[in-house]
């Protein structure tokens, strides 16, 4: 009981801020780790084409991917490119859904702004693109982006 | 009795850290996707009539599936393909195999010449996407050269550097992106912004 007193006398304590840090700084990890941009994990390989010509690709939430090239695991898919919409590999068939369903998942007021950005490797063959091109044309998606890479000027 | 020691008063240490937060936050821009924007054609009906365009107004560009280049019936280099598309295109000596010229009142420009040329783009299945968009690119560069000469002329500035919409409009106007991509069956235009 004297003990209890003897500190009582003393007046307020200071309150111990040092752990005021360890909580913010755990607010910034918990962030860190939760802002993991929604991109889809590749099962193509895709080594852009570069250009000169390069705009932003504004309006990050209403661009759709459709990402192109040769299957990184060459026993499961082979090693023709593949489509790969969303979180697997497709066919040109599944692109008309792919579009109805991300049109779906936006405003109505953004649904014309929408993009659609072509990411494919180099490599690939117009054949594939000619495809998702006309499919893309019969969705009415026509907005579309060349995903490149920045390159260098040309000497002039 | 020893002294006690005092202390440390932590207090800014939160400060610090939320500094190092908002730093984090403002500065990491997602990296952003950077490509050539096009657009397409919307689907034509089967019946639609074909846009009559004259001979003399197509600048036809071809690729094979050996992604060799073809323009105006000869090969050529993909390094010559953005000057020939620019002479093509703004034709200074009017010559008569190269595109006409229709003289039209923009708003904000005057009367400028509008070039009826249209970049016909053909490519084989075959053809590799890095050559694709080698083309594009060189055919892109043609229009945003032709632009940025004539905004430098009318404005004193580059195209890229105009601020005012209206002037932007004028010139996107006084030199459309006309490329158009031969469908497999049959042509249709494809304007750009």
């Amino acid at each position: 009981m004297g003990k209890f007193n003897k500190n009582a006398k003393k007046g307020t304590p200071e309150i111990n801020t040092g752990s005021m840090s360890d909580i913010i700084f755990m607010l910034l990890f918990f962030f860190m780790v939760i802002t993991t941009m929604r991109e889809s994990t590749l099962f193509v390989r895709i080594n852009p084409p570069t250009a000169t010509e390069v705009q932003k690709l504004e309006k990050k939430s209403l661009v759709s991917f459709i990402y192109i090239g040769p299957p990184m695991d060459a026993q499961k898919f082979g090693t023709e490119p593949r489509i790969q919409l969303n979180d697997q590999i497709s066919g040109v068939r599944d692109i008309a859904q792919f579009i109805e369903v991300e049109r779906q998942s936006r405003d109505e007021v953004d649904r014309p702004l929408m993009t659609t950005s072509i990411k494919a490797d180099k490599s690939v063959k117009m054949g594939i693109l000619t495809d998702v091109k006309q499919e893309l044309r019969k969705m009415n998606a026509l907005k579309i982006n060349y995903s490149t890479a920045k390159g260098k000027e040309r000497e002039n | 009795m020893a002294k006690k020691s005092p202390t440390i008063n932590g207090g800014s240490m939160s400060d610090i850290s939320f500094l190092l937060l908002t730093f984090f936050l403002l500065t990491s821009s997602i990296n952003t996707d950077l490509g050539i924007a096009r657009k397409l054609p919307p689907p034509l009906p089967p019946d639609a009539p074909k846009p009559e365009i004259h001979d003399r107004n197509v600048f036809k560009v071809a690729v094979n599936f050996r992604d060799e280049l073809q323009v105006q019936g000869a090969r050529v280099d993909i390094a010559d393909l953005r000057d020939m598309a620019k002479e093509f295109l703004a034709n200074p000596a009017n010559d008569p195999k190269k595109s006409e010229k229709k003289i039209e009142d923009i708003e904000g420009l005057g009367s400028v010449p509008v070039s009826k040329g249209v970049v016909s783009l053909r490519n084989d299945r075959g053809t590799s996407y890095e050559m694709y968009v080698k083309v594009q690119n060189e055919l892109t560069a043609a229009f945003h050269e032709l632009r940025n000469e004539l905004s430098q002329e009318r404005f004193g500035i580059k195209f890229d550097d105009l601020k005012k919409d209206a002037q932007i409009e004028a010139i996107q106007k006084a030199i459309p992106l006309t490329i158009s991509e031969a469908e497999p069956t049959s042509a249709a235009i494809n304007t750009g912004k």
